[in-house]
């Protein structure tokens, strides 16, 4: 029945290896379990075929089970494309694995695709002797000239070098929904439930936990909870009794650190970040925000969580979210607004205004492809020049980038408390990767968290000509350059602030030259000192600082793929070094010594060059930017492949690849 | 004072919370120390003394009461108080206090705008903010003119204008703010002028009273670049003829000797007639309270412009649900649900699994 059962045993990855037992499996007819120490599923369909749900329960079951886990969901802008086109394939990568990993794998070994479009459009992506299963009912003339094929692909011999397997998915799903006495229609809905449940026996996960889910989800909804357990169940029976699979495989739980994990998203660990770090400053927090892609998920997390005492407001634009987020932070909330690029462009001016009024404010944008509407639901890291640069006037704001999803939690953190204590809009670059990409979690101890509380002012610091107790709202900390917060409500405190140029002092509107010299000056110098607050990066180097000969200096959320590219680099015996930035704005007190510590410096950015840009500027280091914008993330194989390059090219010994 | 260590009990309100007997205040505890820098003459000085007055009078605190604008002439309104105060940027002060307000439902929160702020460059936080009925008392100036920039049209100048950028005459036609407002769903809309400091003061009494979103349309003179835009409503000699006083639960009549009224005509519409020959008994008698905006609306649209008969007063004073307080009810009813959030258990949500080691 498979179009081809040609090749070797799926082996999870073609450079790390990975079947443990890997014997040739055609020749078995009876099901054995093959252990992998790793395995790539991609699961590919329709947008309406619910391929992120399969995808992420896939991982919450597989997470659950212990294994390392992380995901790279990949969807079209468009809600629902037409049906069956290419345009409307929704994807769902996740790498599950026995020991620690660091992205969602460079290439599927095993490809799931619900109709031709989501094979066409995925399977160039799996590597010789990978594994497609395929819905073989969607393979019908029409979808196959929807999808472009001129001949069905499963019988041209196209395929030959995968192993494919045709599962009649819809119908056998129709099948035990009837029994049930669900209408055809809504029964058709279940089938990725039978591929979950196919794809479950296959790689050997339990079963319960997803029927309780299935139960959980869908309790209002007696009939699909019904059909979709039908078809899950019924999946798993195909894989063991259908002799069509010569064998099922096992991943075996990693062994990660000790302690209570749980599968968390770039998004939602960033909103609980938010949530956390109100708690930890002690304020109410209020969010403003207009929804936008890859970012609305932040505002709905929050929105959830009021008994945190949280605020949400979807306001009519996004500058009005800014605006409400920089009033709620003049009344003594953390203020945070969300967005991604576009909305960056039309908060501009009002971060130039909290600049000037020197007031803590989180910016959050979860960066995608652009220029303007760009690539919505793919990943970017090109706005850093942005976050630096992008307003009139000097005016600096500090800027911090998390490398992971679970990340994104202490990075908010952080940003809260620079923040607050340097009385700043602070920006934080995510990505779209990070934000709908996940990982196990081990969860901190929320007791050890840090105390980011700051005290408002409560009494006058200054005395008038008269000797009366005046309050002067720009006279500065002299180790921070904080300007004191002074919250309305604070009898005696009163005071204007707006966004003409202050007098240094007494916060009075002031047009001398001199002055306001001096105030952009202690603008800059306030953010510079930053850097004091920061510790000194420490660079992954086995050799010692400067022990390798290349540095790989990243940011963001190429953190994995740069993690397992050098990873893959000392697997041949080479040395290299990896720094993963989360300031970026100032930068840590020691990068300077540290770029200077290496040779070479190659930065891979998902943009043009914009971290190279601005530490050649800053350390005069010659820094070699590796740019990917493609709105998917690097590979590791493609970091890998660029320090051998750059290894090769500067005369260090490399083995050929 | 309070400081929010713990805000357990304030539903995640910010600030501090005075409390004993307000302190009985002048205007002059009102003035900030700051050099008034209107042009002479402008209508602005008028309004500034109009709620330096008032404010003495309406029982709240200095430090509870804010002022925020944007920008504009009318945007350096707070500088002059000596209250907490923000000059924003161009048209968004109605997005910053609704931040401020909705967090901080302790505080009285002004806007004061320009008709190029609020109904231009921030024309949309305007109406939302109405929409919404955040607790903001909005004092919109209106000079019909950019001031500011030195004398480009605005929109509430008149077709065929004349400025400096549009020599030939403006091809635009103006927004009305009280219709607009009304079209927004304010709760409250008024309308006064900055040659009448007692009217002024007794329509800003009322708005500040109204909870919710509170909008009033003041005209006011700028004698640089618009000098007499309003002259022929609210001139002393013809303001009797062409001001159309609305009180409430009165029948709404004008002139020196009140000869003048406003009938509904039984086509829907409404006219300005003389009551010596309607009779008294179809004078339309004004309810600001009327839950359909339709009349006030139409009462709005009685003047094509400020050269006619034009009604002046509280055209709509209606309840509804406060934004602030609606937002705040969320919170301690989650927080009644749930209990006050966890934040280990807000991390397990999820669903956990145990790493044993």
């Amino acid at each position: 029945m498979p179009a081809s059962t040609s090749g070797t045993a799926t082996t999870a990855d073609a450079t790390n290896g990975a079947a443990t037992t890997g014997d040739d499996l055609g020749e078995h007819r009876e099901h054995s379990t093959v252990e992998l120490d790793r395995v790539v599923i991609r699961f590919a369909g329709d947008s309406g075929d619910g391929m992120q749900l399969t995808g992420s329960q896939f991982t919450t079951v597989s997470s659950l089970f212990g294994n390392d886990t992380a995901t790279l969901p990949d969807f079209p802008a468009e809600i629902r494309a037409p049906a069956g086109t290419l345009a409307g394939v929704s994807a769902f990568q996740v790498h599950i694995s026995d020991h620690d990993i660091l992205t969602p794998g460079d290439a599927p070994n095993v490809l799931v695709a619900m109709n031709p479009a989501a094979l066409k459009a995925n399977v160039a992506a799996v590597p010789s002797g990978g594994t497609v299963i395929v819905n073989v009912d969607s393979f019908d003339e029409r979808s196959l000239e929807k999808a472009g094929y001129a001949a069905n692909p499963l019988a041209d011999g196209s395929l030959s070098s995968l192993r494919v397997y045709e599962v009649p998915m819809t119908s056998l799903t129709l099948e035990v929904c009837k029994e049930a006495g669900v209408k055809p229609r809504d029964a058709e809905r279940s089938k990725n439930f039978f591929a979950l449940g196919l794809v479950t026996w296959l790689y050997s996960r339990p079963v319960d936990p997803t029927i309780e889910w299935i139960a959980k989800r869908f309790a209002d909804k007696p009939q699909v909870l019904d059909a979709n357990s039908r078809a899950y169940k019924a999946g798993y029976h195909f894989g063991e009794t259908a002799e069509l699979f010569e064998s099922n495989y096992q991943v075996r739980p990693a062994a990660l650190a000790p302690g209570t994990y749980t599968d968390v998203t770039g998004n939602t660990a960033l909103a609980w970040g938010l949530i956390a770090a109100a708690r930890l400053a002690g304020l109410p927090l209020f969010l403003g925000s207009y929804p936008i892609t890859p970012a609305s998920d932040i505002l709905h997390e929050l929105s959830k969580q009021k008994h945190f005492g949280v605020r949400t407001l979807q306001a009519e634009d996004e500058i009005a979210g800014i605006g409400a987020a920089l009033g709620a932070a003049f009344g003594g909330s953390l203020g945070v607004t969300t967005t991604s690029g576009p909305g960056l462009d039309l908060k501009s001016e009002t971060i130039g205004l909290a600049v000037n009024l020197e007031l803590p404010l989180l910016v959050v944008d979860i960066q995608r492809g652009g220029p303007s509407t760009g690539l919505p639901t793919k990943t970017e890291q090109s706005d850093l020049l942005h976050a630096m640069y992008g307003r009139h006037g000097e005016a600096p704001v500090p800027v911090v980038a998390p490398g992971r999803p679970s990340q994104c939690f202490e990075v908010a953190i952080e940003a809260a408390r620079i923040a607050l204590a340097y009385r700043t809009p602070v920006i934080i670059l995510s990505d779209g990767y990070l934000a709908n990409g996940s990982e196990p979690w081990r969860l901190p101890d929320v007791e050890a968290l840090p105390d980011i509380h700051v005290d408002f002012a409560t009494e006058p610091n200054h005395e008038g000509p008269e000797g009366d107790p005046e309050f002067w709202p720009y006279l500065r900390d002299p180790e921070t350059l904080a300007r004191p917060w002074a919250v309305p409500g604070t009898p005696g405190l009163e005071h204007r602030i707006g966004g003409l140029e202050k007098a240094d002092g007494s916060g009075s509107v002031a047009y001398d030259p001199a002055n306001h010299e001096r105030m952009v000056h202690l603008r800059a110098e306030k953010i510079a000192r930053v850097a004091a607050s920061i510790p000194p990066v420490e660079v992954d180097d086995p050799a010692g600082l400067g022990g390798a000969p290349l540095l790989v200096l990243g940011w963001g959320s190429t953190y994995g793929a740069i993690a397992a590219g050098v990873r893959r680099v000392r697997a041949r015996g080479l040395q290299v070094a990896h720094l993963h930035l989360v300031h970026l704005n100032p930068f840590p007190p020691n990068l300077g010594e540290v770029l200077r510590a290496y040779r070479l410096l190659l930065v891979p950015e998902a943009n043009l060059g914009q971290l190279a840009r601005l530490v050649r500027a800053e350390y005069l280091v010659d820094a070699r930017p590796l740019s990917k914008v493609q709105g998917v993330p690097f590979k590791a194989a493609e970091i890998e492949n660029a320090v051998l390059a750059m290894l090769g090219e500067e005369g260090e010994e490399v083995e050929s690849r | 004072m309070t400081v929010l260590a713990d805000h357990k009990s304030t539903n995640g309100s910010a600030g501090p919370a005075q409390t004993g007997a307000i302190p009985v205040t002048t205007r002059k505890d009102w003035t900030s120390d700051q050099e008034v820098r209107w042009c002479p003459g402008c209508g602005d000085y008028s309004i500034l003394a109009a709620v330096q007055m008032l404010l003495p009078e309406l029982g709240v605190r200095r430090e509870d009461t804010v002022f925020i604008s944007g920008i504009g002439c009318a945007a350096r309104f707070p500088y002059y108080m000596s209250t907490y105060g923000m000059h924003s940027i161009h048209g968004r002060a109605a997005a910053i206090a609704t931040g401020l307000a909705v967090t901080r439902p302790d505080l009285d929160v002004w806007v004061v705008s320009g008709d190029g702020d609020a109904l231009s460059i921030g024309g949309n936080h305007l109406i939302h903010a109405l929409r919404r009925n955040v607790d903001l008392t909005i004092l919109l100036f209106n000079n019909q003119i950019y001031g500011l920039t030195k004398g480009q049209y605005s929109p509430t100048s008149e077709q065929g204008k004349v400025t400096k950028s549009t020599p030939f005459g403006s091809l635009e036609s103006p927004f009305n703010p009280v219709s607009l407002a009304l079209g927004a769903e304010a709760t409250f809309v008024a309308r006064t002028h900055d040659m009448d400091r007692k009217h002024m003061m007794e329509t800003f009494r009322r708005a500040h009273e109204h909870k919710g979103a509170s909008l009033v349309e003041v005209y006011q003179n700028c004698n640089v670049f618009n000098d007499g835009a309003f002259e022929r409503v609210t001139g002393r000699d013809v303001r009797a003829d062409k001001l159309i006083p609305l009180r409430h639960g009165e029948p709404i009549r004008f002139g020196a000797e009140g000869e003048h009224c406003v009938v509904l005509e039984p086509d829907g519409r409404l006219r300005v007639a003389e009551v010596a020959e309607v009779g008294e008994d179809a004078i339309l008698v004004h309810d600001e309270s009327r839950e359909d905006p339709g009349l006030a609306f139409q009462l709005s649209r009685l003047a094509r412009g400020p050269f006619e008969p034009t009604p002046i007063g509280v055209f709509r004073c209606v309840e509804r649900s406060e934004y602030g307080e609606a937002m705040a009810a969320q919170v301690e009813a989650a927080e009644e649900r749930k209990g006050h959030g966890d934040l280990g258990e807000l991390l397990r949500s999820g669903g956990t699994w145990e790493v044993p080691g």
